[in-house]
């Protein structure tokens, strides 16, 4: 497994295809990411369509072109970075209200929903980068093109 | 003090996720992090005020939203966790530079004291089920760390287990939900309070009830562990026995029976038999063994079957003899363990019946070794015969003379098998054959217990000995573990 | 009845668990008891001819609560699915593993430990 070439993706048609459709699909996630606070989704569901988007390249144009899109070493960071944006949104409300995970930063103040959802938002971007990320990790080394304990001896 | 509650959860967890990017400034950033956080956790815990505090995350009032709980037991366990994590932490600088990627190994680490600390400290059913998890799959990742045939293996039968537990735990949650409403654990208390179980939540109680027993390793559930604690790294064997199973599978057993559903005569009954079963199955499998590791493994199925049994006699002298039990097995196993990887590097096998004469090759680890061993087998000056004597004697106070007894033949089984590995590790010459131990001759005692390796085998073996002071304050009320056992004989939660 | 059927899914997937002697198979055993259990808790907040369980401004509460289907069970399917993607992930990538050691699926074949 481990010692297989890279893929080098599928045929034209599914190429050409995958180009129409992966912007459309990766700003369908981010958009669910954004609303997570107004609509159904949030930073689980739309991080999930948007790690599709990266995997439809990965699959039809093969894992050198998946892996420049979207690198190992970048999925990594994402991955840490996503956790930790989280997990600062939570802090922040222990330091700023004194409860752990208090909703300090509230974008809706009036009671008028708005595109800006202050700290539901900041977590949901957190929890959607993590989820985009964490996905297409797992599916990269189940398709055995970054085999994490081998590839880093 | 009550703020410093969630940051037990998110410290470890933010840590586990800040690794991969620190180590990528400075390799050794992994193993500094780890052990600085084990560290703040454990100021943290001690700090930590003993009487019942319940935490609303994010000031949502008890039924609606997650609460965090802390009282005597759980400020008990957490005080293990981060101990042992430090612990295991330093030793692992010395010992895990045998395999590479060091940093995935500190992550999933760190994971794993998350998920404990969040199972000891949740307040709801299902947060304590997710908890669970993030704990089990970072143990099945770190058994199958080493990436060889039995690694793999034993992580496999693990994890297949492991997930057919928690399987049954969902479905027992599930069940719990369906027939009260709720699954907060103080409102659940007291919405089961005062009524006779139904059978659906009889059914589920008995679900639970396996679940956890398998996550602890009680009898029949008992197959995986002496698989996966040989195949992990030392310093994980270290820290699953002495710490994991127990946080994620008895004290949460311990915690549904007797402070959720309510204990009864009947589930007392069953608590004694499962654990005097596990006690006797695993010492008699113990005595059996050649592996060192899998020996210890074998001895901490049978210990844990002490504390159940223990835990079964439903006073409160039993509780705290249950409760000093665990602590003590939680410092005296680990040790064991630790000083079975330096025996594994000096001597390049398991097998006892393939090293002799250990003694001088690697002296301090002869050294705690004797402690651990005379620990566990319950000889006077050491923590293990305060609480077996606790223990014996209140299964005599409580009538239960068959069992006392069972206890006091089973130290002996253990004081054999311990006795067993010493004759066969350290006494001896270490020229009766030189031929099967190469790594005997060659391996100087520097590169078999470092500095990292040696001082948290030293720090173990001074506490095998320093605990036995907790019973200063009288037999009945050790120092700590009177108030843990405290919590668990005021009956279930008051709402 | 469908509670049945649950349980009836569930046992089936404790059935291949226990016979089945291919990784894979057992992998996809686990996942059959899994998906049972979620079916279970979600049964356990649906109400038939129910509303979702969303407040909005001139809802009244009373009929509401008479009304809703409850929300609680299908967040924690959520979560469930979640962690088991977790252990789904790693039990493949561990049988990927057995397989490049032992060369076999079989897990009567792997006979390394045993005692």
């Amino acid at each position: 497994m481990s010692g297989q070439k890279p893929t080098e993706g599928m045929s034209l048609i599914v190429k050409t295809t995958c180009g129409w459709l992966k912007g459309f699909i990766l700003l369908y996630g981010i958009h669910i990411i954004l609303y997570g606070h107004l609509t159904p989704g949030g930073g689980f569901a739309g991080g999930v369509i948007a790690a599709s988007a990266f995997l439809l390249i990965l699959l039809a144009e093969g894992q050198r072109a998946g892996l420049k899109t979207f690198s190992k070493k970048a999925a990594l960071t994402w991955r840490s970075v996503g956790a930790l944006i989280f997990l600062a949104v939570a802090g922040l409300g222990l330091v700023v209200t004194g409860t752990f995970f208090e909703n300090f930063w509230t974008g809706h103040a009036s009671g008028n929903f708005t595109h800006f959802g202050g700290s539901i938002q900041a977590s949901e971007i957190g929890i959607g980068l993590l989820v985009c990320s964490s996905l297409y990790l797992v599916a990269m080394v189940l398709f055995g093109c970054a085999f994490g304990f081998e590839s880093e001896r | 003090m009550n703020n410093l509650i969630p940051l037990l959860v998110v410290i470890p967890m933010g840590v586990a996720f800040a690794i991969p990017l620190a180590v990528r400034m400075n390799p050794r950033l992994g193993e500094l992090l780890s052990i600085l956080t084990a560290l703040t956790l454990l100021v943290i815990s001690l700090f930590l005020p003993s009487q019942e505090i319940i935490y609303h995350i994010g000031n949502w009032p008890t039924p609606d939203g997650i609460d965090l709980r802390v009282d005597g037991l759980s400020k008990l366990m957490l005080l293990i966790i981060s101990g042992l994590a430090l612990v295991v932490g330093i030793y692992s600088v010395g010992f895990i530079r045998q395999f590479t990627g060091h940093y995935r190994y500190y992550t999933l680490l760190m994971l794993m004291v998350t998920g404990m600390n969040g199972v000891v400290l949740s307040g709801d059913l299902f947060n304590l089920y997710i908890f669970v998890e993030i704990a089990t799959i970072a143990s099945y990742a770190l058994v199958a760390f080493g990436g060889e045939h039995e690694d793999l293996e034993a992580s496999f039968k693990y994890a297949v287990l492991g997930g057919l537990s928690s399987s049954v735990i969902l479905i027992g949650i599930a069940l719990v939900y369906g027939m009260t409403g709720t699954l907060n654990l103080t409102h659940l208390a007291s919405r089961l309070d005062g009524h006779v179980l139904t059978p659906t939540l009889q059914f589920a109680l008995a679900l639970l009830f396996c679940g956890f027993g398998l996550k602890s390793a009680l009898v029949p559930f008992h197959t995986w562990l002496p698989d996966a604690y040989p195949a992990a790294p030392a310093p994980i064997s270290a820290i699953l026995s002495g710490i994991t199973s127990k946080a994620i599978g008895l004290y949460v057993l311990v915690r549904l029976l007797f402070n959720v559903f309510g204990i009864t005569d009947d589930l007392l009954l069953l608590l004694r038999w499962s654990g005097g079963i596990t006690m006797v199955v695993g010492a008699l499998l113990a005595l059996g063994q050649w592996n060192i590791k899998r020996l210890f493994a074998y001895s901490s199925v049978s210990q844990v079957g002490l504390i159940v049994l223990a835990f079964g006699f439903g006073t409160t002298a039993g509780i705290v003899g249950a409760i000093f039990h665990l602590v003590n097995h939680a410092v005296f196993k680990p040790l064991l363990f630790l000083n079975s990887g330096a025996i594994e590097i000096a001597a390049g096998t398991r097998d006892l019946r393939k090293m002799h004469g250990l003694r001088s090759t690697i002296p301090v680890t002869a050294t705690t070794h004797m402690v651990g061993s005379l620990s566990i087998a319950g000889i006077p000056p050491f923590n293990g015969f305060w609480s077996k004597l606790i223990i014996v004697v209140a299964a005599v106070n409580a009538g239960f003379m068959g069992w006392a007894s069972l206890v006091v033949l089973m130290s002996i089984v253990t004081l054999a098998y311990q006795l067993k590995v010493q004759t066969a590790a350290f006494f001896g010459s270490n020229t009766r054959s030189p031929e099967v131990t190469p790594s005997i001759a060659t391996g100087s005692r520097s590169n078999a217990e470092p500095l990292f390796m040696a001082v948290p085998m030293i720090i173990l073996a001074i506490g095998c000995g320093a605990l036995s002071l907790l019973t200063l304050t009288g037999l009945d009320e050790p120092f700590f573990v009177a108030s843990a056992a405290e919590v668990l004989m005021k009956g279930v939660f008051t709402w | 009845m469908i509670y049945f059927l649950c349980f009836g899914l569930i046992l089936v997937g404790l059935y291949g668990v226990l016979v089945r002697r291919n990784t894979v198979k057992i992998i996809i055993s686990l996942l059959v008891i899994e998906y049972g259990i979620h079916l279970l808790l979600v049964l356990q907040g649906y109400r038939r001819g129910g509303v979702p369980p969303i407040v909005e401004p001139g809802t009244d509460q009373q009929t509401w609560i008479g009304q809703s289907v409850d929300p609680l069970p299908q967040a924690l399917v959520l979560t469930s699915i979640v962690i088991g993607l977790g252990v789904l992930a790693l039990l493949v990538s561990l049988s990927i593993r057995l397989f490049e050691r032992y060369g076999t699926m079989d897990i009567s074949k792997m006979r390394r430990l045993k005692g």
